[in-house]
């Protein structure tokens, strides 16, 4: 499976993903051998169904909001590139304060953007506020205790 | 009414000691006294002869002390360092203080004046096999059972790091710069060679940091710091017995060859690595035996002290560092809390404990006593320098250590850290030890022994007592366990539930990759061999039936403690005295109340006990089979919001139990047990009766029925139907009503088995094609399962509606 995996990315896709995501060559490997392994339908992209047959994630209680998370706006099936985008949120933040004015856009791993995606795993209408509802649905689902909650949000 | 306890001991240690004398002066006159005694006990086969009439009459009263000496004094001893050890937490401001081995050792000292003063000899406790043969094995096994694995595996490189170079470091060091000490003739210190300096050196550079630990302990300080300092203290042992063999060799010697230190750093390596093999070798045989243990549940705890002592013994015949048992403590640990009864794992680390502390009490107390009661020489010039040398090397070398290792490590430790690391640094009772047991033939032993009791207890005196005021005006940073805000708590799991999603969709590379590997070796070999009945280690049920046993017992130890929610004490507290009445039968919902207590508070207590690992890694895999019991029963309560609670427990599980499956894999096993089921309602009983079957354990110490049940039905795809069947009747009744309900009665109408979700499954495809039931199993279900995997919410009220439309 990783020598299967490896011959269907590409070299300039690796670099391209690399520059724009931050992996190493090898993480990208490795992550493109999941995605493969994820992926039943052998189609190169992974829908919904793909990540909630992951066990793990399903018992997970904001496992639904982060499979959304992978998805954008009203698409339904999300390819590598998508993937690999994502999960760059993810990785440690880097101090390069150095080239912070020379590039463009911040990387997406920048403090900025985790806050980002952290905000919208709260924020499901994509309104870009948090109701008090919505914090609310969080509460419940990460099962702080139902007492001290109310008692908290009154 | 503590001292006056002490008290009381003392004199009567006092009074037996010096009648020791006596009796053995009298013993012969008491022998003249009593010889018509004798026949009596001494020999059996010689006909027993009635007292001689010259002897006189029959002695009412006799004592025979000599018999019971030894374990008598020993009970003496043990009971006045326990009676001190009440004696000094009467006074909680005491303790916070002053760290309990200064007060031991300052009780031992008193004690030592008495007897010095009646001019007694102390028993010989600290020689050298009493110490290494008896006191010190406790303790060990004590570090490695209790060590917290996890946070010491993610360490390993940073602990070995500071215990093997720093430990060479500092000896060496401090060797040398004793040996240009003693070059000044003014000293008198001239016919200490090096070999001898390097070798006292080596003694007191082990660093033993008992005291520093209990303190930082209550302070909090951060889990980086208090591993490093755990596991240093723990391995730098290794280490100085090197080079106290080492060197107490090459101080015969008139001179030192080169190949002797390359045999010496071979040594080392024989000493390290055969340590760790004799500990994996030790371990996987006691958790080995412990598969077979489950008729003789009395004698388990016995198999876990008996390996350990061996293993210890062993390694003290090849003269390995029996310090690396704690591997094999550490082996056992996780492999034995498997197999046996949780009754057997609470006494092991009860009886641990126990032994573990009354070792370190009666070491610290005897290093008292000893301290007045041995010859010593004392030369102001050695010991002074030796202090100072001590304290510089010791910083010098956390210094330096940290610059190298810093890099290499994801959280770097600043000045701070490395200052309480280096002021942590306290001498224990194993250079003491070793310092006693120096061979003779060296001729400044007396002065080695003195200097070494003097650091002893500089450090644990000095650096003991002011550690605890010095940490907190410098602010060390400390672990995030006070967070008391709800908001952050709140957040907090939020972002951990993330990453962890993120690391499991991710199917967590890179950092673990090594975890990774032994897991599946783990799962693959090892727990094949050595557990009993081993489960797939997504077995949600037995896990979580230990925790919620476990808490509940730890619950139940303290009953205002921990409790965080006012108004839960108070119920749970007449809960607890309902559960103290026998006999009661519990009502359902009195049952079901209780459970939610219990659980909402486990839940919440179990998050502060993980403090060590939440800041900066995963919460590991147990919080997440209780998260998908949770799951289950939100699913449960907001899916049937109306009926019976009970009653979505045998559907709504059944069908998202995929969930336990592996991905792929397996599903042959759960068809199986799905297919026997098939066949008339009354398989609907015999299915829950053996989901009962499964889960009732006869030591389920809650007595609750529900969670037993909600569970069962998770158990139901690798369960071993090796306990005795109870079906209560409660459980009956609900089997009964999920037949007549609306879910179970057009589900079971017509169709080949009483299992509702597939067979509704197959109810909703039976249109496009009905022969669909007699296909290929797997890949009649694969479909069935992303259907299931999918956002159960929706998933169901669509099944339902096709159910009745389908049938």
């Amino acid at each position: 499976m990783g020598s299967r995996a490896s011959t269907l990315l590409r070299e300039e896709e690796i670099e391209e993903i690399k520059k724009e995501t931050g992996f190493s060559h090898s993480q990208i490997t490795r992550l493109y051998s999941r995605f493969t392994s994820l992926d039943k339908g052998e189609n190169g992209t992974l829908s919904r169904e793909d990540f909630q047959r992951i066990p793990e994630l399903a018992i997970n209680p904001l496992g639904d909001r982060i499979i959304n998370a992978f998805f954008p706006e009203g698409e339904d099936q999300v390819n590598f590139r998508g993937f690999m985008r994502t999960l760059a949120h993810f990785r440690p933040i880097e101090d390069n304060e150095k080239n912070k004015n020379s590039s463009a856009s911040e990387p997406l791993n920048s403090r900025t953007n985790k806050l980002l995606f952290a905000f919208r795993l709260y924020d499901l209408d994509r309104d870009d506020k948090i109701s008090r509802d919505e914090l609310l649905q969080v509460l419940e689902k990460v099962d702080v205790e139902q007492k001290m909650s109310i008692r908290f949000l009154h | 009414a503590g001292t006056k306890c002490v008290t009381s001991v003392l004199v009567l240690l006092l009074f037996c000691n010096p009648g020791n004398c006596e009796i053995q002066e009298s013993k012969p006159a008491a022998s003249t006294v009593v010889p018509g005694v004798k026949p009596y006990h001494n020999e059996a086969n010689e006909p027993q002869a009635f007292p001689d009439p010259e002897q006189g009459s029959l002695p009412v009263f006799t004592m025979d002390y000599p018999r019971i000496q030894v374990p008598f004094e020993f009970t003496l001893w043990v009971l006045l360092a326990s009676f001190a050890k009440i004696g000094f937490h009467i006074y909680h401001k005491i303790t916070i203080w002053i760290p309990e081995s200064c007060l031991l050792i300052a009780i031992g000292l008193i004690v030592g004046a008495i007897m010095h003063s009646v001019k007694e000899e102390p028993p010989a406790v600290l020689s050298s096999n009493v110490f290494f043969l008896y006191m010190l094995p406790p303790i060990v096994l004590d570090n490695g059972y209790f060590m917290p694995t996890r946070p010491f595996f993610e360490n390993i490189g940073t602990v070995l790091w500071y215990a093997v170079v720093g430990t060479l470091w500092n000896s060496i060091g401090i060797g040398i710069s004793l040996f240009t000490i003693c070059q000044f003739e003014v000293f008198g210190l001239q016919d200490i060679n090096l070999q001898e300096n390097l070798m006292f050196a080596s003694i007191i550079s082990a660093v033993d940091p008992v005291a520093a630990l209990n303190v930082f302990e209550d302070i909090g300080v951060n889990e980086q710091m208090y591993i490093v300092i755990f596991g240093e203290g723990l391995f730098n042992d290794a280490v100085t017995v090197v080079l106290y063999s080492m060197f107490t060799f090459m101080a015969d010697m008139p001179t030192v060859e080169s190949s002797d230190v390359f045999l010496g750093v071979a040594r080392f390596f024989v000493v390290g690595v055969g340590g760790v093999l004799f500990g994996l070798l030790f371990g996987f045989v006691a958790a080995f035996t412990t598969r077979f243990t489950h008729n003789v549940r009395q004698i388990e705890p016995l198999f876990v002290f008996m390996y350990s002592y061996l293993a210890y013994l062993v390694a003290e015949l090849f003269a390995i560092s029996s310090i690396l048992i704690i591997v094999c403590a550490i082996t056992m640990k996780y492999y034995v809390e498997e197999n046996v009864s949780q009754r057997s794992c609470t006494t092991i680390r009860h009886v641990v404990k126990v032994l573990a502390t009354i070792s370190e009490t009666l070491i610290f107390f005897f290093l008292g006593v000893i301290t007045i009661t041995t010859e010593h020489e004392w030369n102001w010039a050695y010991i002074l320098f030796t202090l100072l040398f001590a304290f510089i090397w010791r910083g010098l070398g956390i210094l330096v250590l940290t610059q190298i290792i810093n890099p290499f490590r994801t959280i770097h430790f600043n000045f701070k850290d490395q200052f309480g690391l280096a002021y942590g640094g306290l001498r224990g009772a194993i250079c003491f030890a070793l310092a006693f047991t120096l061979p003779d033939n060296i001729n400044r032993k007396n002065l080695f022994v003195t200097a070494s009791i003097a650091i002893i207890i500089f450090t644990v005196f000095i650096q003991g007592i002011s550690i605890r005021p010095i940490v907190e005006y410098i602010n060390i940073r400390r672990t995030n366990k006070d967070m008391n805000t709800i908001n952050v708590e709140i957040h907090t799991r939020v972002m951990e539930h993330l990453i962890c999603g993120v690391e499991d969709l991710c199917g967590q590379w890179s950092h673990y990759y090594w975890k990774d590997k032994f897991k599946k070796f783990n799962d693959r070999v090892l727990r094949r061999i050595l557990l009993r009945d081993n489960r797939a280690q997504s077995s949600i049920v037995s896990l979580y039936k230990k925790l919620e046993l476990q808490n509940a017992i730890d619950l139940l130890d303290t009953p205002m403690g921990d409790l965080s929610a006012a108004p839960s004490i108070i119920s749970l507290h007449d809960e607890k005295k309902e559960a103290s009445r026998p006999k009661k039968k519990f009502l359902a919902k009195d049952v079901r109340k209780m459970h939610d207590i219990l659980s909402k508070n486990m839940y919440k207590i179990r998050q502060k006990t993980l403090a060590y690992t939440n800041k900066y890694n995963l919460p590991d895999e147990s919080q997440n089979r209780e998260i998908l019991i949770r799951r289950h029963a939100s699913i449960r309560r907001s899916l049937r919001p109306g009926s019976c609670r009970e009653l979505p427990s045998q559907n709504i599980p059944r069908s998202q139990k995929y969930f336990s499956l592996q991905p792929g894999g397996d599903l042959e096993s759960a068809f199986v047990l799905r297919r026997r089921s098939h066949g008339g309602s009354s398989d609907v009983d015999r299915l829950s009766a053996r989901l009962q079957m499964s889960g009732v354990s006869p030591r389920s110490s809650s007595r609750s029925l529900i969670p037993l049940k909600r569970l069962n039905t998770i158990e139901e795809t690798r369960s071993t139907q090796n306990q005795p069947a109870t079906s209560p009747s409660p459980v009956v009744d609900v089997v009964d009503e999920m037949d007549l309900g609306a879910f179970g009665g057009s589900s079971l109408r017509g169709r080949k088995g009483p299992v509702p979700a597939p067979r509704r499954h197959s109810s909703n495809r039976v249109k496009d094609d009905e022969e669909e039931d007699g296909r290929v199993p797997p890949r009649g279900w694969t479909p069935e399962e992303d259907d299931n995997r999918g956002n159960p919410l929706l998933r169901f009220p669509s099944q339902r509606s096709g159910g009745p439309g389908g049938s």
